[in-house]
C-alpha cells in the first residue's frame, strides 16, 4: 500500500500545536507562570487562538502566491486548533475568571465591547468546528459549506478588535495581526476579482 | 586452498530491498516529523511565550538592598491593614513602569540600568523654599514609617505592600507652600540611557502625576523610599516614589526627580493618554466602571477568587471627606 504523501506533516502540526499547552500546564504545575497565573493564561490561549485562526486563513493565499498544496492540507487541523484554543480561553475567563457567575459573565458579554466581540467570535467558529469533517461537506454539498465556512474572516477580523480594545495603551502586537489578516483576505479578494473577470471572458463570444 | 571468504548469510535472511527502502523512509519521514513539529512549537513559543518567562533569577537579592530602619514599625499602625501581605517576589517581579517597558515582567528584567543613587529632588513652585536636595538628606526629613498598604491597580488586581517611607506632608512642611498653592505635581526621571522603555512613544514622557493639596496633605499620602524593611528595589520606583493608598496604583508615580506646587490642576500621564478612562482623581470606585471593564471586583495576587473592590480602596473612613459633595462619577 503506498503510504500518503507527507504521511509527517499532520501529527507534527498536531505536537508542535499542543506543545505551547503542554508548557502552559507544566508551567502551571511547577508554579512558575508568574503572580496571576489566571491572566497569564487567559493571554496565552486568547494569543494562541488568534495565531491558529489566522494562520487557517494562509493556507489558501500560499497555494496562490507559491503553488505549494501541503498548507491546504492541514487548514482543517489548524483551524480546529484554533477552535480549541479559543474555547479553553473562554472557559478560563468562565471558570478560573469569573467563577462561574453568570450574572457577572452575561454582564460582561452584553456591556462590555471588547468581550463581546471575543465572544461573537467564539460563537462563529463554533459551527464551522462542527462542520469540519468530510461528511459534513458531502452532506452540506461543497457550496453551501465553503459559503457557510466563510464566517471564519469574520470570526478573524472580531478576534483582531478583541485583542485590539483589550491593551491597556501599546496597539502594535494588535495591529500587527491586523495587517497580516488584512494581507492574507486582500490576496483572497485579488484573487476572488481576477476569477471573476476571467468567468465572464469565457462566457462572452470570441 | 580453504576458502577464506566469509558464508553468506542464508537468502532467508537476507532484508528484502523493499524493507531497505521503507526503512530509509521512515527514518526520513521522523527526521521530518521532528523538525516540523520543532519550528511549529518554537515559533508558537516565540510569539507568546515571553508574558510567562520563570522570573526566579529576577527577584532582587534582598542582600543586595540596604536594609533601612522604621522608626514606627508596620502591622499595628492606625493605618495598616492586616491582611496577609503579597510575598516580596510578586511585589518585585510583577508590576507596571513602562519607562522599563509593557510587560508586567520588563521592570523586573530592564530596570537594573537605572541609577538610584547619587540622586537629587527639585522641589520649586508655589513653596517659600525652594530646593534641590540630595534623595539621603530627604530621607532624614523625617522618621521612616512602615506602612502596610492595599494596593489596587485600574487593570483589576490588587497586593498588599509593607512600604517605608515618610509622609508626604511632613516634605511639604520643609519647604513651606505659599498661600497660592492647590495642587502638588510629580515628575519621573526621563533618561532613555537608564529607562529603555522612554524609546518608544507609548506614552507622552517624562510621566507626570499630580495631587490636590489637601490629598497630598492627607495623613494617608506617602513617599515611598523602601518596602518589606529594605531601600525600594529599582523596579519598584526608586528612590523615591508616591504612595496612595485610596487611588489607583497609576496614580503612584515613580522615580521621582520633581515636586512642584502649583495654583492650578497639573496634567498628568494616564489622563492625556486616555482622558475618558483615566481622570486626575483617579480614586478606586467599585461603583464606576473602566470603559472597557468592570472595577466592581479585583483579583487579588496569589488568590484565585476575585474579591469584591472597596470604595476608596477601603479607606473610605479616612477619605471620603476629602471629596463630600463631589459627584465621583463626573470626576473619576
Amino acid at each position: 500500500m503506498a503510504s500518503p504523501p507527507l504521511p509527517w506533516l499532520k501529527p507534527a502540526v498536531l505536537v508542535g500545536g499542543l506543545a505551547p499547552l503542554a508548557l502552559l500546564l507544566l508551567q502551571g504545575a511547577q508554579g512558575s507562570l508568574g503572580p496571576n497565573v489566571i491572566e497569564a493564561v487567559l493571554n496565552e490561549t486568547g494569543l494562541l487562538a488568534l495565531v491558529f485562526l489566522v494562520a487557517s486563513l494562509a493556507c489558501t493565499p500560499l497555494k496562490l502566491l507559491f503553488g505549494w498544496t501541503w498548507p491546504v492540507r492541514v487548514r482543517k487541523l489548524v483551524g480546529l486548533m484554533a477552535f480549541t484554543y479559543a474555547v479553553l480561553h473562554f472557559l478560563t475567563y468562565a471558570v478560573a475568571d469569573q467563577g462561574l457567575a453568570l450574572r457577572q459573565i452575561l454582564e460582561d458579554i452584553t456591556r462590555r465591547k471588547f468581550i463581546a466581540v471575543g465572544f461573537i467570535a467564539l460563537v462563529l467558529l463554533v459551527p464551522l468546528a462542527a462542520t469540519s469533517t468530510n461528511a459534513a461537506v458531502r452532506r452540506m454539498g461543497f457550496p453551501a459549506w465553503q459559503r457557510l465556512h466563510r464566517l471564519v474572516y469574520v470570526a478573524a477580523a472580531l478576534g483582531v478588535v478583541h485583542f485590539l480594545w483589550r491593551v491597556k495603551k501599546d496597539a502594535t502586537e494588535p495591529l500587527i495581526y491586523g495587517a497580516v489578516l488584512t494581507l492574507l483576505l486582500g490576496i483572497r479578494a485579488v484573487e476572488a476579482v481576477r476569477k471573476r473577470r476571467r468567468a465572464r471572458e469565457a462566457v462572452r463570444p470570441a | 586452498m580453504p576458502d577464506k571468504k566469509a558464508p553468506e548469510p542464508p537468502s532467508s535472511e537476507l532484508t528484502s530491498e523493499k524493507l531497505y527502502l521503507r526503512r530509509r523512509e521512515l527514518i526520513k519521514n521522523a527526521g521530518l516529523f521532528l523538525g516540523t513539529a520543532g519550528v511549529v512549537g518554537g515559533g508558537l513559543y516565540l510569539l507568546g511565550m515571553k508574558r510567562t518567562r520563570p522570573m526566579d533569577a529576577f527577584v532582587p537579592d534582598g542582600g543586595g538592598l540596604a536594609s533601612l530602619p522604621a522608626t514606627e514599625p508596620g502591622g499595628g499602625g492606625a493605618y495598616d491593614t492586616d491582611e496577609a501581605r503579597t510575598p516580596f517576589e510578586d511585589v518585585t517581579t510583577y508590576n507596571n513602569f513602562y519607562e522599563f517597558g509593557l510587560d508586567k515582567n520588563d521592570p523586573a528584567r530592564n530596570a537594573h540600568a537605572l541609577k538610584a543613587r547619587p540622586w537629587t529632588v527639585a522641589i520649586d513652585g508655589e513653596v517659600h523654599k525652594p530646593q534641590t536636595v540630595d534623595i539621603d538628606q530627604l530621607i532624614s526629613w523625617s522618621p521612616l514609617e512602615e506602612r502596610v498598604y492595599r494596593m489596587r491597580c485600574v487593570e483589576a488586581w490588587s497586593m498588599v505592600i509593607p512600604w517605608l517611607g515618610l509622609p508626604l506632608g511632613e516634605l511639604l512642611k520643609r519647604v513651606e507652600p505659599t498661600s497660592r498653592a492647590k495642587y502638588v505635581a510629580f515628575t519621573t526621571l526621563m533618561d532613555p540611557e537608564q529607562m529603555p522603555g522612554l524609546k518608544r512613544p507609548v506614552l507622552d514622557w517624562p510621566y507626570v502625576e499630580g495631587l490636590r493639596l489637601d490629598e497630598a496633605l492627607h495623613p494617608l499620602t506617602l513617599m515611598a523610599v523602601g518596602l518589606y524593611g529594605k531601600t525600594l528595589p529599582n523596579q519598584n520606583g526608586a528612590p523615591l516614589r508616591l504612595v496612595v493608598p485610596w487611588k489607583y496604583g497609576f496614580k503612584g508615580i515613580k522615580s521621582i526627580v520633581r515636586i512642584t506646587l502649583t495654583e492650578q490642576q497639573p496634567p498628568t500621564t494616564w489622563n492625556i493618554a486616555s482622558p475618558h478612562e483615566y481622570g486626575f482623581y483617579a480614586n478606586v470606585n467599585p461603583e464606576v466602571d473602566h470603559p472597557r471593564w468592570s472595577q466592581a471586583t479585583e483579583r487579588r495576587i496569589g488568590e484565585h477568587r476575585r474579591r469584591p473592590t472597596l470604595p476608596f480602596n477601603g479607606y473610605a473612613e479616612q477619605v471620603a471627606s476629602l471629596y463630600a459633595g463631589m459627584n465621583l462619577r463626573e470626576n473619576y
